[in-house]
């Protein structure tokens, strides 16, 4: 435990799931929610449950929660429960309901989660999402999300991220707005009826931990600025993701890490925080003053041809003017059998390859060319525009370029974090009463989330995994009661304070923003999609001075006492300045390439990703080891009894 | 680009407001309207002044989270949300009149930053389906006709951005209201709760002292997610028949 490794960090204790029953894989669950202690609805109501969140995870609990009599708080940072950025996925949401007769069932979208995760995923938790797939969609049609439908008046549903079945619902482009509305309007009934009151436009700024348990936050009110004391039997985090500490993502503008950071300085470990998700399809960076990345559905890989020059000296030429045998349809190339539609982190990585031999195309030589010539000379430009014509249009709005007439460019862009608070099978974090819900936590996608299974695990963990869970925990009690006087509660809102009082009082010379940015350029050239052990440790050193200099020279303008935007920004920057430097710290010690984790030292000849499933095969559980001291390492071992380990291949 | 900005600043709720002008030298016409103002933040904040408050989240055109009046225009010149207006829409040299949606039942927080709750509040008297979390039956057991589903999915692609309030002469919720009760009613699940729905949420939309509709359109005009004007005829309609029962 004393020993240092690599300079960074400690290695303690393993650690273990205690909370997933063993036995046949298809009765765990079952068994589970039959051992869970029960909460006798007399009860319920005298107990209170803080959900931090309201996206899919987070509405779908605190209505769930609420409609079993519990006294739930929600809290957001938007204006409305509506707005959380589950909101803005396209795609759909994958289900095991096998209506096309072709083969799925649950085991199947088990084995393709586990496989698509590349072999870092816990077989129980996937087998458990889905189980429950196919409640998902029962309940969503329900309350009323319109799907698409065919003209039966039955579902439908299309293939996508490389799976053989047709299992994805989706609606048209929408398919995250309209499961979020299904969960915001069953959230907005439970307000209506008294068991679920909101907090918006309120940050939670800290975790209160007392005698070992989570027992409330300190939230901001974003509009007052009056810091409040929350007080809970339980507390859920469903905050979604930390794919902004790239400060460039496809994340909304306030999505942040700030809530899971806080619980993690209280002792909530982070499990594999440097696997994140680099998605293929987005429309490149445009400039310096560029605010966020779109994406564009994957789907585009359909029937669109991803090329580039094949001479250096032709990327500034008319796309049009470059001939047949000039142009490198690279994907097609190297990987003849599936071509344009390898999954995401092998078309990312081979973008990024092109790009850095000076082949990239548009701003910055950081772009490929996606091209429908071939598409529309074929099918028609009526069958091209029929099928994507939103993202054809998208695309115009934001280049100004047509892209029926000249080849669309797209760039990989950050998107999704398969890493978060780790938790148990119960989803419940190393703090007992701290509850970690979609996104937030680690638990379903291994290495690599497949498409449209980031809407299911949100729904499954908050509609129908943590609701049966957290009354084994509330059962357990009563906890006893907690006042505002606690030391414990006084010391929580004091750090706040001081923290705050701190941001505001430097009046430095930098923005918060050339921060988050120069914190971004970091994590995108050394912890992005290709990572290597000499530049990882540059960027360990590069963080940590930055850190230094930010909490000198950050220029905070105005008071804390009303709405101050760059206030929530400025806390939200310091606490991506230290996940950085642990993700950084996370990718360096582990070995190996693995899902969208891609360590340049380990890959096969062919220069594939080359997993080492001897020293590797683990959760790796980060705590938090104090503010001076290093981080302490936790493995968690992975053992797969249904599932054999391969490595994929896609040649 | 070169641009003048005439922007609403308004420090609080009750603070008086007014507006205030910024010119910008280097506009760049790939930058969306919002990064546009991101580059004023920057400068206001480097020259020691408060920057200027406004709301945005997924600047992606689906979360609904901003909307700012442009030279009069909900969303600005073209049919958008404010987050997809780009400057090559706005003329080089241009003066810009930005300012908060207004409305009695939208007041402003701060700059460009309002209050929208009312909206929230209407969806809380009554824009759901009553099923508790596994009641349902089989997605495939009640089948739902093509064209009903589809246009309940026009109506359901309403982001509660509050422009149809903004752009209506009476700052009526009419377009929102009616893009719900069309979007429920259309199903076979929002059957049961359709006469008890549309009363509850008209009786809000009135007590949170909207506007009513002299049908004039400018909602449907604005709305970035073009909701067509036929949702206030459903929703007189549902109206109309709820009433006639006696609710």
């Amino acid at each position: 435990m004393n020993e240092i490794i690599d300079g960074l960090y400690r290695e303690g204790e393993p650690i273990a799931d205690t909370k997933a029953p063993d036995g046949p894989i298809e009765k765990r669950w079952e068994r589970r929610r039959f051992e869970a202690k029960l909460v006798n609805p007399a009860n319920r109501r005298k107990l209170e449950i803080i959900v931090v969140g309201t996206g899919l995870a987070g509405s779908s609990a605190s209505a769930t929660l609420g409609e079993a009599g519990y006294q739930v708080k929600a809290f957001y940072y938007q204006d409305s429960a509506r707005r959380a950025h589950s909101i803005a996925a396209q795609g759909g949401i994958n289900a095991a309901k096998n209506y096309k007769e072709d083969g799925d069932s649950v085991f199947r979208l088990f084995y393709d989660t586990v496989k698509g995760g590349d072999y870092r995923s816990r077989e129980s938790n996937v087998y458990r999402l889905a189980e429950v797939s196919a409640s998902i969609i029962d309940q969503c049609v329900a309350q009323g999300v319109p799907f698409a439908r065919e003209y039966g008046g039955y579902l439908d549903t299309r293939s996508f991220g490389g799976v053989q079945v047709s299992r994805t619902f989706y609606a048209r482009g929408q398919t995250g707005q309209q499961l979020l509305i299904g969960a915001y309007q069953a959230l907005s009934r439970q307000v209506a009826a008294g068991t679920v009151t909101e907090y918006s436009r309120h940050e939670m700024l800290e975790l209160i931990v007392v005698d070992g348990k989570a027992r409330g936050i300190v939230a901001r009110d974003m509009v007052t600025g009056e810091i409040e004391t929350h007080l809970a039997d339980a507390v859920v985090l469903a905050t979604g993701g930390y794919g902004n500490v790239f400060f460039l993502s496809t994340n909304a503008m306030g999505c942040n890490v700030t809530a899971a950071w806080r619980a993690h300085r209280k002792g909530a470990h982070f499990a594999n925080p440097c696997f994140t998700q680099i998605h293929p399809t987005c429309i490149p960076v445009s400039g310096d003053h560029q605010s966020k990345l779109t994406l564009m559905s994957e789907s585009l890989r359909n029937d669109g041809r991803i090329w580039v020059p094949q001479r250096a000296e032709d990327c500034p030429k008319d796309p049009r003017e470059i001939g047949e045998a000039d142009r490198d349809y690279y994907l097609e190339r190297i990987y003849p059998s599936f071509g344009n539609l390898v999954p995401r982190d092998i078309a990312s990585r081979a973008a990024k390859n092109v790009c850095d031999s000076g082949r990239g195309v548009g701003p910055g030589g950081k772009g490929v060319y996606l091209d429908f010539a071939d598409a529309i000379e074929r099918l028609g430009r009526g069958a091209v525009e029929a099928k994507y014509g939103n993202l054809f249009d998208m695309y115009a709005r934001i280049t100004g370029e047509n892209p029926y007439e000249t080849p669309m460019r797209i760039y990989p862009a950050v998107h999704y974090t398969m890493g978060g608070l780790w938790v148990d099978y119960d989803l419940q974090s190393s703090i007992p009463g701290l509850f970690v819900a979609g996104e937030a936590n680690f638990s379903d996608h291994g290495a690599n989330r497949l498409g449209a299974s980031a809407l299911m695990q949100g729904l499954a963990d908050g509609y129908f995994v943590l609701p049966n869970t957290i009354r084994d925990y509330l059962a357990s009690g009563p906890y006893p009661a907690v006042d505002e006087d606690h030391p414990e509660v006084v010391a929580a809102i004091e750090s706040v304070t001081t923290r705050l009082t701190t941001l505001l009082s430097r009046r430095g010379t930098r923005s918060v923003d050339s921060y988050h940015r120069e914190l971004g350029h970091i994590m995108w050239e050394y912890c992005g999609m290709s990572r290597t052990e000499e530049g990882l440790r540059t960027a360990i050193d590069a963080i940590r001075e930055l850190r230094t200099e930010y909490w000198e020279n950050v220029n905070v303008p105005g008071t804390g006492e009303s709405l101050n935007q760059s206030l929530e920004r400025a806390g939200r920057v310091a606490d991506f300045l230290e996940l950085g430097e642990l993700m950084c710290i996370d990718a360096l010690h582990r070995r190996e390439s693995c899902g969208g984790h891609f360590r340049a030292e380990s890959q096969t000849p062919e220069g594939e990703a080359l997993r080492d499933d001897e020293n590797y095969a683990y959760v790796a559980a980060w705590e938090w080891g104090g503010e001076a001291g290093l981080p302490v390492l936790h493995k968690e071992g992975l053992e797969y009894d249904y599932v054999e380990m391969k490595q994929r291949s896609y040649k | 680009m070169r641009i003048t900005l005439k922007i609403w600043r308004q420090a609080s709720a009750t603070a008086a407001g007014e507006f205030a002008t910024y010119d910008l030298d280097e506009v760049s016409p790939d930058m969306s309207f919002l990064e546009m103002l991101d580059v004023l933040n920057e400068g206001l904040t480097a020259a020691g002044l408060d920057p200027v408050a406004f709301d945005s989240d997924c600047r992606e055109g689906i979360c609904g989270s901003c909307g700012l009046m442009i030279d009069g225009l909900a969303h600005g010149p073209e049919r958008t949300t404010t987050c997809q207006l780009h400057m090559r829409s706005m003329k080089d040299g241009a003066t810009i009149t930005v300012e908060p949606w207004r409305g009695d039942s939208m007041t402003v927080i701060k700059d460009c930053v309002v209050d929208r709750s009312a909206l929230d509040r209407i969806v809380q008297a009554g824009g759901y389906v009553s099923v508790n979390t596994g009641a349902a039956p089989d997605a495939h057991a009640v089948p739902v006709p093509k064209a009903k589903a589809d246009r309940a999915f026009t109506a359901a692609a309403c982001i509660s951005c509050g422009a149809c309030v903004a752009a209506c002469p009476n700052a009526s919720a009419m377009l929102f209201l009616g893009a719900k009760v069309t979007h429920l009613g259309e199903l076979p699940q929002g059957q049961p709760e359709r006469d008890a729905r549309v009363v509850a949420m008209a009786r809000q939309h009135d007590a949170e002292g909207f506007g009513g509709c002299t049908n004039i359109g400018e909602c449907a005009a604005a709305c970035p997610k073009e909701i067509p004007l036929d949702v206030i005829s459903q929703l007189n309609k549902d109206l109309r028949h709820a009433m006639a029962k006696g609710l």
